[in-house]
């Protein structure tokens, strides 16, 4: 492991945009646009199945402020895909703006632009329709090949051949292998086969979905939007309004959280239709019920795990079979399953002798999904984790022990992991580090606290990628200004994170300046470089290593302008300590002379683009343990502690990667606890609102511990891996492991909640 | 209606809906720090102080609210900078829109009880929802900023 | 949203109970519930003007204005010593602070929810509703009246002397109760009063004396019983009937032990 004195990289820089959000200034995208955007409405389907028989808006659209409104009359036939992903998109164009076939309960059924909201909401209520009632898919373990089809349609279109097909219900399908599982299997001295299921949880990031629309001064379309992905935005407008992309420029302001959801262009076609209809500004803002309803959410699925191990705790063979439920329409459907065996089974590299993944991905009538921290991973790691947790204890073995027999180590060759190798892998180190810090060993013992209550530990590990490879390309732009310092310019969406910050150390850091002197601007489509956005846990990986790449090439041209002052060859020209200085003199030129002469009779551009991809996806790895105190009879669970080591490389920005940690894990807590999603017997959602979707609060999640173990990834920039990602992924496998030691009940269904605790008996 | 109310300190004088709630108000006039999380009164992140007392300003009409003072961060920047560097410098503040609503009601807890027990701050906030941070980089945040405060 | 014509701060209790006797009229309390709602409200009567805002203590009872917060309840020392903390237990996990500076006592009686934990902590007091109609009612039979339209001036909660205690299982902290349990000793008399079962609270008085000897653990969990086979308990989204059942159970029994150890303490006192 290398280390090196860095003066801007690992430091707790204070997010660049701190003081501005924690003083409540004007910054997300209702704060900025003008007030007189006509007000976008969505009349939505009350049914999760059904054909618009007729539809009538002539009373409606004489309601007073009423300018428009749409129906599946008036928008193209073509198409789309809203999934931001990179090109050839691998999500099949099953969508148009509005369908006169709605396949869920919360699909658009009318567009209405208003003058103001109350003629808006006025209007939607006039609307007359009639829907002609069909039976829906709603349980997903019945969709595939049922006689009822989601998409009948005959332009379903899969760009890529993920081995769908609308006529069976079939989003996706795949299998992948690597040695003689049955022949393994069969050889185990001990068998798992244990199916678990995890439901369409929703990302709840505070700021709903939300997109103003305009005309610009040059009559192109102009997107303001709450996104992660300005240029796939453009891309998807462009498809589906059929206009040009040049025709088209997405911002984003800043951005009040994502998680994914916003990895999806959930609401920018609908106030983009209106502005190119109406020439008007629009503005659409999703109300809470509609985001829970009609977002983006986690893929449901079920996992089946078949493991096989000896005696001594050697798992030998892991065979999975993930069944994801894509909703109504197939959204990220082909790429999020399969990273519930790619992320996943390789864990256990260190003693596999063969694996299997297959896989199947459904529509079915409920809302469509998308995007959410983990992507798959979550939900794979649920499965595996706690099949491994269940082996260790019916071995009476300690869950630790198990895993350092089996766990991939520095070095390896991951085959379930696209034969990837593991140069930087502290997960051993995470996992004593953790195991110590914890006092796992005081813990995880159950203790009867009397009166019902019980306390003991759950333990478990998780994986993720960096980017994905050989697809993400991410890009920086660093301009010197004529005052010496920087200004660095990207097409990665930071949505909290703090992303333009760490991106601005490592100018910082590459160019001998403080972090104070590094400016960060984006997202925009017209003036950043091209950036497939902030996702896959790609931006400190992928576009960290563009700035680098374009801090390299700046300093040569400063070099080389710094020649021309210096009236000597660019070769003895160097950088030093944020100085340029001519070798073997004491000549130097400082950084604000450069940008002055870069200004006058100068022919050589003070700045510089640079783009990356890679061919690989270093994964991160991280162990969380929890303490819980579990109330037999009323089956309540109380966090303790929950304490986890990180291994993300080099962290750039420490404090943020400790808060991203902390973020997830709440976020995994609630989803295992808290989150649940139901629908009615006619697929209407239960969980439509705050009230009813209980996101965890700060009296449900106990003392949280985070540390790091470093590892140095010689692909990433300055060492770094991801974070953003993987932090969700312990906290169901850990708390379903401590619960189960407190009742006897392996629960294997997310949420899992107090009266299946209280409800359940050993088996 | 024509209804009259103190807003960070101005007197305002308006027409307005009967129906319209104080949030959007304050919002109109300038108040943008103020935002909108949810319908059912569950976020927090609305939250103004009315009379000095923490409110939801998403379910307060603001007929009701007229008389009355009512701030938001707006009319607290120089309070609130005292403290929020501490959220900080624990990069607690993240995607930002909980915010406002965040550190209004601390600044309720903290006027309230002033030297609180992270038990007492976790009850106090915790109708403020924060879907990022995981809260304990903002505990951290408000225990720094109270031991500096002692330490001075 | 709900949609208002017309906003009216009544200046007397009369003004505002004419007021309400048109039907598409509605005070308003918290505005929490109400606002929620997707109906038109001609006029939408505000009793703010009208000084009810108030808890006064005397010797023989508090009165508790019907515009009182929630906040207030929490925090108020008289009624917390009187009733063994009960009310605050009662109140402090719903949602947070904020709102439970809106929402009042009077909006969370009248609206007579079933997951109200209000209306079933005050069941088991000694406790009246005053209306500006029909008078002074026990608030057990309240609970049970038809909606009309009658306005809350005041809870009155007597002083009669008595040991309380709440307790409620909730899924997520501020969420709402799955159960809600409300115990009381008023002279001698155990009754359970329970919530979020999940109708309006009911409650269970122990007329078979279970606890009428010393409160053993047998006749705790005795009396735990007699009130879960008592109460009818449905199933929602929240919980089904059958784990209602059991939470009655628990919630019960623990609820009588831990007054019985508080009372003990008060005697030693």
């Amino acid at each position: 492991m290398e280390h090196k004195e860095y003066k801007a990289i690992n430091k707790s820089v204070r997010k660049k945009d701190a003081m501005q959000l924690l003083l409540g200034k004007p910054v997300y995208t209702d704060d900025i646009v003008p007030d007189n955007a006509l007000v976008v409405k969505l009349l939505r389907s009350p049914h999760a199945n059904a054909i618009v028989a007729s539809i009538d808006t002539k009373t409606a659209k004489l309601v007073p402020g009423v300018v428009d409104i749409y129906t599946w009359e008036d928008v193209p036939t073509e198409r789309f895909t809203n999934a931001g992903q990179t090109f050839p998109e691998p999500s099949p164009y099953d969508r148009m703006i509005i369908d006169r076939h709605v396949r869920f309960v919360g699909d658009v059924v009318a567009i209405i632009a208003a003058e103001n909201e109350k003629a808006a909401l006025k209007a939607m209520k006039l609307i007359k329709v009639e829907y002609e009632k069909l039976t829906p898919v709603l349980d997903f373990r019945t969709a595939k090949d049922n006689p009822i089809l989601v998409h009948p349609e005959d332009n379903w279109v899969p760009t890529v051949d993920v081995g769908g097909s609308n006529k069976r219900n079939l989003v996706a399908s795949d299998s992948n292998s690597s040695g003689d599982v049955e022949g393994v299997m069969a050889d185990c001295d001990i068998v798992l086969d244990r199916t678990y299921h995890t439901k369409a949880f929703n990302q709840a990031m505070m700021e709903t979905f939300r997109t103003y629309t305009s005309l610009d001064r040059y009559g192109r379309l102009h997107v303001i939007s709450s996104t992660q992905i300005v240029f796939h935005v453009r891309r998807i407008l462009s498809h589906a309004l059929g206009i040009p992309k040049n025709k088209i420029r997405v911002e984003k302001p800043r951005i009040g959280g994502g998680f994914g959801a916003k990895q999806s262009s959930v609401s920018e076609v609908y106030p983009a239709f209106v502005t190119m209809k109406t020439g008007r500004p629009a503005m659409i803002i999703f109300t809470r019920e509609e985001s829970q309803i009609a977002g983006s959410p986690r893929h449901e699925m079920q996992v089946r795990v078949r493991l096989g191990a000896n005696k001594d705790g050697k798992i030998r063979v892991l065979d999975l079979y993930t069944l994801s439920n894509s909703g109504a329409y197939g959204e990220h459907g082909p790429t999020t399953v399969g990273l519930s065996g790619h992320k996943s089974i390789p864990m256990y590299t260190g003693s596999l002798e063969a694996y299997r993944f297959d896989y199947d991905v459904v529509y079915t009538n409920t809302m469509a999904a998308g995007a959410y921290r983990g992507y798959g991973a979550t939900q794979g790691i649920f499965a595996v984790e706690t099949t491994v947790n269940e082996l260790a204890e019916k071995l009476g073995m300690d869950p630790t022990v198990i895993r350092d027999i089996n766990m991939l180590k520095e070095g390896m060759q991951m085959p379930a992991y696209y034969n990837e190798i593991a140069s930087a892998c502290a997960l051993d180190r995470c996992l004593e580090h953790c195991k110590e810090m914890f006092h796992w060993d005081e813990k995880y013992p159950v203790r009867d606290m009397g009166n019902g209550k019980v306390r003991t530990a759950g333990v478990a590990m998780a994986m993720q990628g960096s980017g994905i490879s050989n697809v993400d390309v991410g890009s920086a732009t660093v301009k010197l200004n004529e005052d010496g310092d920087y200004i660095l310019i990207i097409g990665a969406a930071d949505m909290g994170t703090g992303c333009d910050t760490i991106l601005a150390q490592m100018v910082a850091e590459c160019m001998d300046c403080s972090v104070d002197k590094v400016s960060v601007f984006g997202a925009d489509t017209d003036a950043s470089p091209y950036d497939s956005g902030s996702y896959a846990s790609s931006t400190t990986y992928i576009t960290g290593k563009a700035v680098e790449k374009a801090c390299a090439d700046l300093k040569k041209r400063m070099c080389s302008i710094a020649s021309d002052i210096l009236e000597c060859s660019e070769e003895e020209i160097v950088f030093d300590n944020g100085l340029l200085r001519q070798i073997d003199t004491d000549k130097t030129v400082t950084t604000r002379e450069i940008g002055c002469k870069a200004q006058v009779n100068n022919t050589k551009a003070a700045e510089a683009s640079a783009s990356h991809s890679s061919p690989v996806s270093p994964p991160p790895f991280m162990v969380g343990m929890v303490e819980i105190e579990l109330d037999k009879l009323t089956g309540e669970v109380t966090i303790l502690d929950y304490m986890s080591v990180v291994d993300c490389g080099i962290p750039i920005n420490p404090a943020l990667a400790r808060i991203q940690a902390e973020g997830g894990i709440v976020q995994g807590i609630g989803h295992t606890l808290y989150e649940n999603i139901q629908y009615d017997k006619k697929g209407r959602p239960i969980e439509n609102s705050f009230m009813q979707y209980k996101l965890p609060t700060r009296l449900d999640m106990g003392n949280l511990k985070v540390e790091f173990e470093h590892s140095y990834e010689p692909t990433g920039p300055f060492g770094a891996k991801s974070i953003g990602e993987i932090v969700i992924n312990t906290p169901a496998p850990a708390l379903a492991h401590a619960i189960y030691r407190a009742t006897g009940v392996w629960h294997r269904e997310l949420p899992i909640t107090p009266e299946q605790i209280a409800m359940s008996k050993p088996e | 209606m024509d209804i009259q109310i103190t807003l960070n300190g101005k007197k305002i004088t308006d027409n307005v809906d009967a129906d319209m709630l104080l949030i959007d108000f304050v919002r109109k006039h300038g108040c943008l720090s103020v935002k909108r999380g949810c319908e059912t009164a569950n976020c927090g992140l609305c939250t103004v102080l009315m009379d000095d007392t923490p409110i939801l300003s998403c379910s307060m009409l603001v007929a009701r609210a007229a008389g009355h003072n009512i701030t938001t961060l707006e009319g607290l920047q120089e309070e609130a900078s005292e403290f929020v560097g501490f959220i900080a410098d624990q990069g607690a503040d993240q995607c930002g829109f909980c915010n406002p609503g965040f550190v209004m009601n601390t600044i309720a807890l903290l006027r309230e009880n002033p030297n609180p027990t992270d038990d007492e701050i976790r009850a106090f906030l915790a109708g403020n929802l924060c879907r990022c941070s995981g809260y304990e980089g903002q505990l951290r945040g408000i225990r720094a900023f109270l031991d500096s405060r002692k330490e001075n | 949203m709900v949609t208002i014509q017309k906003y009216v701060r009544a200046q007397s209790l009369e003004e505002a109970y004419q007021l309400n006797q048109a039907k598409t009229n509605k005070i308003i309390g918290g505005m929490l519930w109400l606002k929620m709602g997707s109906g038109n409200i001609s006029t939408a009567i505000d009793l703010c003007d009208l000084g009810l805002n108030t808890i006064e203590e005397n010797d023989k009872q508090f009165s508790i204005g019907a515009s009182v917060t929630l906040r207030q309840l929490e925090l108020h020392q008289g009624l917390n010593s009187y009733t063994n903390n009960a009310i605050c237990n009662a109140v402090k996990d719903i949602v947070g602070v904020q709102f439970r500076n809106l929402a009042t006592i009077g909006g969370s009686i009248w609206g007579r929810f079933g997951f109200s934990d209000v209306l079933t902590c005050f069941m088991a007091m000694d406790c009246y509703v005053e209306l500006f109609n029909a008078g002074v009612i026990p608030i057990s039979k309240f609970a049970y009246m038809k909606y009309d339209n009658d306005l809350i001036i005041r809870i009155i909660v007597k002083k009669t002397p008595g040991y309380f205690n709440y307790s409620s299982m909730r899924a997520q902290r501020t969420d709402f109760p799955i159960i809600a349990c409300a115990l009381s000793c008023i002279n001698g008399k155990y009754t359970a009063v329970i919530g979020a079962r999940p109708h309006r609270a009911m409650s269970v008085t122990d007329n078979e004396n279970i606890l009428s000897g010393e409160i053993t653990e047998e006749s705790a969990d005795k009396f735990a019983k007699y009130v879960a086979e008592n109460i009818k308990t449905g199933s929602n989204s929240r919980g089904s009937a059958s784990y209602r059942k059991q939470l009655i159970e628990v919630l019960t029994k623990r609820g009588i032990l831990s007054m019985i150890s508080s009372m003990k303490e008060g005697e030693h006192k």
